[in-house]
């Protein structure tokens, strides 16, 4: 059992922490560059190169596996598997689909139409389309990397709970009206699902990465370096006094700061780690990650185009109070949990 | 023939439309190809991830660039289907 435990732990430490790479990147900037990582220029530039090495290291072999796994469930079939379930049972498939079915801002509309003509409630798809950005099987192992397995889960769970609440208070309001009227004069197809091969999957999973590292590399180098300011250049009690616990308003600044941001998990990582290093709680970190991945403009934009505004907002304020209120909770367990 | 090209107009849209002209080009093959690029249209068809290709009114794919071989497939069976 202990040895079991200790691989384990080698595994994590090698495979996704990457404490090999810490230490090449150390020797790096001590031995190359004769700079201590103990000091402040050292030390950001020892964050940058670990940091970015890491994320790209980690974003080509998660997405090449994610997409392979994500192959299997196109949106059609998910429409399909959800429209056999009722109740509460939807929200929470449609949560849980959410996450492993492709997803970006551009295809939130197709899908949203697909989901409204196909008859599902309205409450399963606003699920679907809370946990599909927010989670993903890629999300949670990234976080093990960064920030240890206790909050990835948490991240993960907390996640799915909030898609599942928010979908199912959107259902109870009745909101159907507020649907744009064209919507539901489309009328459901069922389209057949071409099965692909497994070389297809493979050239699938290959291009999914090729595109996602061309969509998102900027906001990593970004993050990475805006990680590496906090880091080692803004002082503990700045960040203690402006989302630290010294400020009770932290999670809201946080998750207000979060929500016009748009970039993927990827790029917020980076920050993230830099003010979980600082002593930032644990709450205000997964309210500012969550609020950058589930709400952003053009997220909100694209879905001003198939729902009237007072959906809109009642959408945008539930998943904004929601991340606002589990900032709090965590924040708050933390002190007897440590 | 009649093939269109479903999709807003993303990256990958492009690349499937050369692909196609790519194809027919090689095959000596004559269609009438067209994008369509309204939301609207695109779910009329069932496609919920772009893009998506379709011949003769018949969704083929949707969410994937198709490799050239496979596509070469697709075309040349609604070739013969006439």
């Amino acid at each position: 059992m202990n040895i079991a435990t200790q691989i384990f732990g080698w595994l994590n430490d090698q495979l996704l922490r990457m404490t090999w790479l810490w230490e090449s990147v150390r020797l790096l900037v001590e031995k190359v560059f004769g700079l201590s990582i103990q000091e402040r220029l050292g030390g950001s530039i020892h964050f940058f190169i670990y940091d970015t090495i890491k994320i790209f290291i980690l974003l080509s072999v998660l997405i090449f596996g994610i997409s392979y796994i994500q192959s299997y469930f196109p949106p059609e079939r998910t429409k399909k598997i959800l429209g056999g379930i009722k109740g509460i049972r939807g929200n929470i498939v449609g949560a849980l689909l959410g996450t492993i079915t492709p997803f970006c801002s551009c295809s939130s509309i197709p899908i949203f139409i697909g989901f409204t003509s196909a008859g599902l409630p309205l409450g399963v798809t606003f699920s679907f389309l809370i946990s599909s950005p927010l989670v993903d099987l890629a999300s949670l192992l990234l976080l093990m990397s960064f920030f240890g397995a206790k909050i990835a889960v948490a991240y993960v769970v907390v996640g799915l709970v909030l898609a599942v609440i928010g979908g199912t208070l959107i259902d109870k309001l009745g909101l159907e009206e507020y649907v744009e009227g064209y919507i539901r004069e489309i009328e459901s197809v069922e389209s057949s699902i071409v099965e692909m091969t497994r070389e297809e999957r493979i050239s699938y999973a290959k291009e999914q990465v090729k595109a996602i590292i061309k969509r998102v590399w900027l906001y990593v180098l970004i993050g990475v370096g805006i990680g590496a300011v906090i880091h080692n250049w803004i002082p503990q009690s700045i960040i203690e006094n402006v989302v630290g616990a010294n400020n009770p308003f932290a999670v809201i600044l946080a998750t207000v700061v979060g929500i016009p941001m748009y970039a993927d998990i990827f790029g917020t990582l980076p920050i993230a780690e830099a003010l979980f290093k600082k002593g930032v709680g644990a709450g205000t970190i997964l309210s500012f990650m969550m609020a950058v991945t589930a709400l952003s403009l053009p997220s909100l934009i694209m879905l001003s185009k198939v729902v009237k505004p007072k959906l809109l907002a009642v959408f945008f304020t539930i998943v904004t109070v929601g991340i606002i209120i589990i900032g709090y909770l965590f924040n708050a367990s933390s002190y007897f949990i440590g | 023939m009649d093939i269109k090209i479903l999709g807003p107009g993303c990256a990958n849209c492009s690349s499937l439309e050369k692909l196609v002209f790519n194809v027919l080009a090689e095959l000596n093959a004559d269609a009438n190809v067209s994008k369509v690029t309204d939301f609207k249209e695109i779910a009329s068809y069932g496609v919920m991830s772009t893009p998506a290709l379709v011949i003769d009114g018949q969704v083929k794919f949707s969410g994937v660039v198709p490799s050239k071989a496979k596509m070469t497939e697709i075309i040349t069976e609604a070739i013969n289907r006439g």
